[in-house]
């Protein structure tokens, strides 16, 4: 079976806090223009790796590919510039839980942040970028609104807009979610979904079963620092071949889709 | 026992308490500006994670955080030349113990206002791809000054009336020059009531301006 060219390729990577092994080893690659579902108990690691891929944590060895550049961890490799870890970091965009806009900005200072200070694009060149994402993200009324006025789901999509303006060639996210009111749920998933059909490629750390087995590829479930069982994400989610596995999804009420 | 105060010799020396003054304010902003930026060069050295750097610079701010301001100011006029075996003049000694007595206290604020910035602020400037720089002066530094206002008008208050205390090495400040009126007119309460109204027409309005700037944070 031909490979296809992977755009993520995480390589062996284990991490420790302390003496406590965080993620033991781990080998996962998504290619372009897919979707990868991270699931799993809480602390098993699945935002302990996502944060890995962009160097929000530095894994203890292994490596990480984005789209063709490398990066080495452990003894033998070199100690990583800030300024290589920022230039990596811009490739994949990345939506937190918490969304995290900030607050002494206006949503349409936080979507042009990116350009401006990251890329040294000017002013009117920013705003060209980020106009469209707001209008895109159905925010564009709001451009001058301080984020503290928004909204739990309005700051999300302020947030993604911002991650898109320094259009990544990956999308990560962490719990994106999790922090919002079950109605607001639905238009952040459609969202994604909406992205993940534009083709960009994604790891989506997420406690949505119906999202991870109706939008992502592949759905990968870790326990321990560990990957457990990873597959098709339909055969994950409803036929999953390991114990624990089924375990976990027991607590998941899923509607169809 | 009434006491019948008189102003009146005390104005007569005006021209005295002009020198004080200016010597005060000078000694406030000069020891105002040095101190706050060797606070942040001791908040920097702290945070940089090299422990050559941070633990010396943990250990001056103790040592100044810990110790009386006047023990520090008579320490670096009799003592410090004696170590380094230099002589310091009055206002030398005096600039260099006020200043580092208010770097530590700065410093304590700047490490306060960056670690009362959210870890999420960090991570999301990381992640869009900033590099250290940027990141503190586009997003960190901003948000941390607002919270650092405050603090930071509060401290310069307190540098103002640590002045009063370099009269002990004779630099003629508002009370050095009081003293010299008060043992020329005999008149030492009339004296320190002018030097104290003095004192709090300068730090009043500072005070009610940072109450305003906090006020203006939290509305």
């Amino acid at each position: 079976m031909a490979r296809e060219p992977l755009m993520i390729d995480i390589v062996n990577v284990s991490k420790r806090f302390g003496r406590r092994d965080v993620l033991r080893d781990i080998s996962l690659g998504v290619p372009k223009g897919k979707v990868l579902a991270l699931i799993g108990p809480s602390g098993s690691g699945k935002s302990t790796l996502l944060r890995c891929v962009n160097l929000l944590e530095t894994p203890d060895s292994g490596s990480i590919t984005i789209d063709g550049s490398t990066m080495r961890f452990g003894a033998t490799a070199s100690r990583h510039r800030a300024k290589a870890m920022a230039a990596f970091r811009a490739e994949a965009g990345m939506v937190f839980q918490s969304f995290n806009l900030f607050p002494h900005m206006t949503v349409l200072e936080n979507v042009m942040s990116g350009p401006r200070f990251v890329r040294g694009q000017s002013r009117d060149e920013a705003e060209r970028i980020a106009r469209p994402l707001l209008e895109r993200m159905g925010m564009d009324s709001f451009s001058d609104a301080m984020p503290e006025r928004l909204s739990g789901g309005q700051k999300q999509r302020v947030a993604i807009a911002r991650s898109l303006a320094m259009e990544p060639k990956v999308m990560l996210f962490d719990e994106a979610t999790s922090a919002l009111d079950p109605q607001r749920v639905a238009e952040i998933l459609s969202v994604m979904r909406d992205l993940a059909q534009a083709g960009m490629t994604q790891i989506v750390v997420t406690h949505e079963m119906s999202y991870a087995r109706d939008v992502a590829d592949t759905v990968v479930f870790m326990a321990d620092g560990s990957i457990v069982e990873s597959g098709p994400a339909r055969q994950v989610i409803e036929d999953p071949r390991e114990e624990r596995t089924r375990e976990f999804l027991k607590h998941f009420h899923m509607g169809k889709a | 026992m009434t006491y019948k105060w008189d102003f009146g010799p005390i104005l007569q020396y005006w021209s005295l308490f002009r020198i004080g003054l200016e010597y005060t304010l000078g000694f406030t902003v000069a020891s105002a500006i040095v101190g706050m930026v060797a606070g942040l060069l001791l908040t920097l050295a702290r945070r940089s994670g090299w422990k050559i750097l941070s633990i010396p610079a943990g250990a001056v701010v103790e040592i100044f955080r810990c110790t009386p301001a006047l023990v520090q100011l008579v320490w670096c006029y009799y003592a410090l030349p004696i170590v380094l075996g230099i002589s310091l003049a009055p206002a030398t000694a005096a600039l260099l113990a006020l200043s580092l007595y208010g770097a530590a206290f700065y410093s304590e604020i700047f490490r306060a206002g960056l670690d009362s910035i959210d870890r999420g602020q960090w991570d999301a400037a990381a992640a869009l791809g900033m590099p250290p720089f940027t990141m503190m002066r586009r997003v960190i530094v901003p948000q941390a000054l607002r919270r650092m206002t405050a603090p930071l008008v509060s401290q310069v208050v307190l540098q103002l009336k640590n002045t009063s205390l370099i009269s002990v090495v004779t630099v003629p400040d508002l009370v050095y020059q009081g003293q010299m009126v008060a043992s020329a007119t005999y008149k030492p309460l009339e004296v320190y009531t002018t030097i104290a109204v003095i004192y709090f027409l300068i730090l009043f309005p500072l005070t009610q301006g940072a109450r305003l700037l906090e006020r203006r944070r939290h509305g």
